[in-house]
């Protein structure tokens, strides 16, 4: 039987794919795997790696289940997809935890193999869901991959286990002939990805290249299909996580400014990935240093800084926590500094690979005393390239503390990035103070208020600095009432003035309307596309996402008046919201989700069509 | 750079001093504004880091560069501030609460790290700027505002800490014994990598007399033991006392030299390479032992920086200073046209 002539092919405009197994079962790299070779098609992607916190929960447990879901299209999105149109499912426990999600109709693709008495009951089957009917709904495709790859590798010399374990390239194999992706790259990534061990690389490719062969030849699909390349904007690309993009940034930053660069970090999900990536560059001017704690984290940072590097600290909301002294001494020494918080589902240690955008109120309160930070908070994982250059120009050219908000989803996605010129690049402005005629620690810039930056090694500058309270000017210990009361609001100001520099925020839509969606972080995806939806039906929808949280724009006050109801959508309690409600006075409404997982498009939908027709639902709060 | 030959005057800056009248970090930082002009480094690369407590009030005094941080946290400020600037002459000043309590872990990792960094550890056995709680180098028993019945805990041998953390320099001398303070301050200067140096401290508020037997002149020989590189562990007002090694017990004990027994004479060799014999020293604590000052160790090993440095330097050399078309061009990018 010759196969492929006799499938049809179909073109979709776009698909989303939810790879789930045992977090031994390789779904990550699989997942990325297919992004890759969807991302080189010229297709426009978004991903979502769901994950559990374990390493190795126990095999074939609801608590192992891993997942990662793409969206590839040939048009513009924005998310990984509400829900999913294809699933592969590896083991019974994957199903059972995922299988909800899976649109009626959809394609499941299952390895039977996996589906025996033990992992039935690990997963709390009684029956076998594959043969009791219960997946009638779905278009279900069962290969029993163990026993294929079994044979492909019999006489290979593996062990049983390293057969086993390639059960996820004969799924991507697959996948390659599901959506007419040429083999040839992936068996060259898999070779170069397994170069220490060859015969795994051997096995991996054989593997793959079974599964290929097999979606050609067994008839499994009624059809195959094709999405063409998206009409992305003419350039480069590349496929990037928004850690990759934020670490990417750090060191661009170094040559943008011409500085060396100091990293100071303890190891943390989601957040350590940064630290991995500017650990192998030490080439570029970067000093990653791996500290004893959090704590030390940041102090060495801010000792960098005082040094004269540009000066990075990075970690996740546990961590932020146990930092907040340091940005504190930060915040009165006037130093600059960069505070990645790369936000996970909290309090305490709470879900560490799920995200959340708990920790604006810590981090614009977090500490003690009248306290002022920046905060700049990337929307996207290609825009956590620009957003932390903003951060460091803020940090260095205002001599103060940025907070940069990223999140689990943000750090682990990844989309498309459409590579800048370097030249396109603008210079950072570094300006260390030489001259000793006039100079004191506290004297300032009459626009930003920024203070001198004077480093250690310089003649006639020396002085000192620390966490007392500081005579403005000359930087003595001062005890004085008034100058405290100065000292205060100058901290202040300090920060306001940021605003000066910062374009308006973009409104999404028409200036005015009937509801202005609010959001800022890894929400964009899905605000964005629910925006597009609503307007689509016809409703008056604008959207306004916030980069930039501290503080804000001079434009979001009126832009907020401008609409007759505005929901602000958060993966929290509501805190932005409640920022917006103090400083405007303004009615928002909060639409808000603490399950550790992105909003869908079309929850997103639901709440601003309820709040549009003023009926009240318990959803809206 | 400045080619004028510095004095002491030029490290003195225009703050006043504000410890307590009596307090023994005036005579430490006296003889650390003398030693300074010697060490041939001008003032802009002298940096004085310090945490929070009476000690840490340091910087302020010294007309350097100086960063009076937050409790505890002044080595990890200056591990950064060396790794960022390893060119620098970066000295840390801390004192038994800020360095062994709430900076305890930043103390040992520096140690271990072997970052090159001068540290002064004043040691008063007392928590003076909270008004005279216990420290961790509190002796156990001591009756404070906070152990109104006696502390509970054991106090910490700094020593022993300090070189169980892998320090590459440990000494120790004390505030009154000016000549050997200047010594130790010189030697601290010199060594390369993590430079440990206790300096016993009086604070005559809270704390009052805690080290007078190393002070009375009358009986202060008998419990001093001034530790001579080579030389037999030697002390006593005639010469008569020495620490020897009980091979049984292998431990250092006090022995009258005029008596012989079964022990072994030990020559003090500061820089053995491995720290067996400082760690006795360390820990030859006791009603009958005197108090080693000196340098119990003192070994060169590779320092973070130069480790870090050659690390860079590596990578350079085999795959170029990258640039910023390199960082963002990655090899897996395409085209859209």
């Amino acid at each position: 039987m010759s196969g492929n002539d006799e499938v049809p092919v179909e073109e979709i405009p776009s698909v989303v794919i939810r790879l789930v197994g045992d977090s031994g079962d390789g779904m990550q790299l699989t997942g990325g795997e297919l992004t890759r070779a969807a991302a080189l098609a010229g297709n426009d992607i978004a991903t979502f790696p769901d994950f559990p916190a374990e390493i190795r929960a126990p095999a074939g447990s609801l608590a192992g289940v891993s997942g990662f879901q793409l969206q590839f299209s040939s048009g513009e999105i924005f998310t990984a997809g509400d829900a999913p149109d294809v699933m592969v499912v590896m083991n019974p426990a994957a199903l059972r935890t995922n299988i909800r999600d899976l649109e009626k109709g959809g394609l499941l693709i299952v390895d039977t193999g996996a589906f025996k008495a033990k992992n039935l009951e690990l997963a709390g089957y009684a029956e076998n869901p594959l043969e009791d009917g219960s997946l009638a709904d779905y278009r279900l495709v069962v290969v029993d991959i163990s026993k294929h790859v079994t044979l492909t590798l019999k006489g290979e010399g593996l062990s049983t286990k390293d057969v086993f374990r390639t059960r996820n390239f004969y799924a991507l194999g697959l996948l390659f002939w599901l959506y007419g992706r040429s083999p040839e790259a992936e068996l060259e990534a898999i070779h170069r990805k397994f170069a220490k061990r060859p015969e795994i690389a051997n096995a991996n490719s054989k593997v793959f290249q079974a599964g290929f062969n097999f979606g050609e030849t067994a008839e499994l699909f009624e059809s195959a299909y094709r999405v063409a390349p998206a009409k992305l904007p003419a350039g480069e690309y590349r496929n990037i996580t928004g850690n990759e993009a934020s670490a990417l940034a750090i060191l661009a930053a170094g040559r943008l400014a011409d500085k060396p660069i100091f990293y100071g970090s303890y190891p943390i999900t989601p957040a350590s990935d940064i630290l991995h990536y500017l650990s192998a560059q030490p080439r570029y001017g970067v000093t990653a240093f791996q500290a004893e704690d959090e704590i030390a984290a940041v102090t060495a940072s801010i000792g960098a800084s005082f040094g004269g590097s540009i000066a990075i600290t990075g970690t996740s909301g546990p961590g932020f926590a146990l930092k907040q002294e340091g940005i504190g001494l930060a915040v009165i020494a006037e130093l600059p500094l960069v505070v990645i918080n790369v936000q996970r589902a909290g309090p305490s240690t709470g879900m560490p690979t799920k995200p959340e955008q708990s920790d604006l109120m810590q981090a614009l309160y977090g500490r003690n005393g009248e306290s002022p930070v920046a905060i700049v908070a990337p929307s996207t994982p290609a825009d956590c390239f620009d957003s932390m250059l903003d951060a460091i120009r803020i940090a260095v050219e205002h001599m103060c503390p940025v907070v940069y908000l990223s999140d689990a989803t943000l750090a682990n996605g990844a989309e498309p990035w459409r590579i800048p010129a370097p030249e396109s690049l603008q210079p950072i402005q570094v300006n260390h103070r030489i001259e000793a005629d006039g100079f004191s620690p506290y004297i300032r810039d009459p626009n930003t208020l920024a203070r001198v930056w004077a480093v250690p090694g310089t003649p006639g500058l020396e002085h000192r600095i620390g966490g007392l309270e500081k005579e403005d000017g000359s930087g003595n210990v001062s005890y004085d009432p008034e100058n405290h009361q100065h000292m205060t609001h100058i901290r202040q100001a300090k920060i306001d003035r940021i605003a000066d520099r910062l374009p308006p925020a973009e409104i999404f839509g028409d200036p005015e309307g009937d509801l202005l969606l609010v959001g800022w972080g890894s929400t964009f995806g899905p605000l964005r596309q629910a925006t597009i939806a609503l307007r689509d039906q016809g409703h008056a929808v604008s959207h306004m996402h916030l980069r930039f949280l501290n503080p804000l724009q001079s434009n979001v006050s009126e832009a907020l008046l401008k609409f007759r109801r505005v929901l602000v959508a958060e993966m929290n309690m509501g805190q932005l919201r409640t920022l917006l409600r103090d400083r405007f006075l303004v009615d928002a409404k909060g639409l808000n989700k603490m399950q550790g997982q992105p909003f869908q498009i079309r929850e997103v939908v639901h709440a601003a069509r309820e709040l549009l027709t003023e009926v009240p639902a318990e959803t809206i709060k | 750079m400045s080619s004028n030959v510095l004095t002491r005057k030029d490290f003195i800056s225009d703050q006043a001093v504000r410890w307590c009248p009596g307090c023994g970090d005036y005579a430490i930082l006296a003889q650390v504004q003398k030693v300074m002009p010697e060490l041939g480094i001008d003032r802009e690369n002298i940096v004085f880091v310090s945490g929070i407590g009476c000690a840490s009030r340091f910087p302020y005094y010294m007309n350097t560069y100086g960063f009076h941080t937050i409790h505890g946290r002044a080595p990890a400020v200056a591990t950064g501030l060396h790794l960022a600037r390893p060119d620098l002459s970066v000295w840390v000043v801390t004192g038994d609460g800020d360095a062994l309590s709430i900076g305890g872990n930043h103390l040992i990792h520096m140690l271990r790290r072997n970052v090159d960094l001068k540290i002064l550890l004043f040691n008063n056995k007392v928590y003076g700027l909270t008004k005279g709680q216990f420290s961790p180098t509190s002796n156990q028993g001591m009756k404070t505002k906070s152990s109104p019945f006696g502390s509970k805990a054991r106090p910490f041998s700094t020593l022993a800490l300090a070189l169980g953390a892998e320090a590459t320099f440990v000494a120790r001398t004390v505030d009154t014994e000016t000549q050997h303070l200047q010594e130790m301050i010189r030697r601290l200067a010199n060594h390369r990598g993590s430079a440990f140096l206790e300096i016993l401290q009086n604070c005559p508020v809270f704390n009052d007399g805690v080290y007078e037997d190393l002070k009375d002149r009358k009986i202060k020989s008998d419990h001093l033991l001034i530790l001579e590189n080579g030389e037999p562990l030697v002390y006593g007002a005639d010469s008569n006392r020495e620490l020897r090694l009980d091979t049984s017990a292998m431990r250092l004990y006090p022995a009258r030299r005029d008596l012989s027994d079964d022990s072994v004479e030990v020559r003090h060799n500061e820089a053995a390479p491995d720290a067996s014999l400082a760690m006795m020293l360390a820990r030859a604590e006791g009603e009958d032992y005197p108090v080693p000052l000196g340098v119990l160790r003192a070994v060169r090993e590779p320092t973070f920086e130069e480790l870090s440095l050659a690390e860079g330097q590596a990578q350079r050399d085999a795959h170029g200073e990258g640039t910023l078309a390199e960082l963002l061009y990655s090899p897996d990018r395409w085209k859209v046209d």
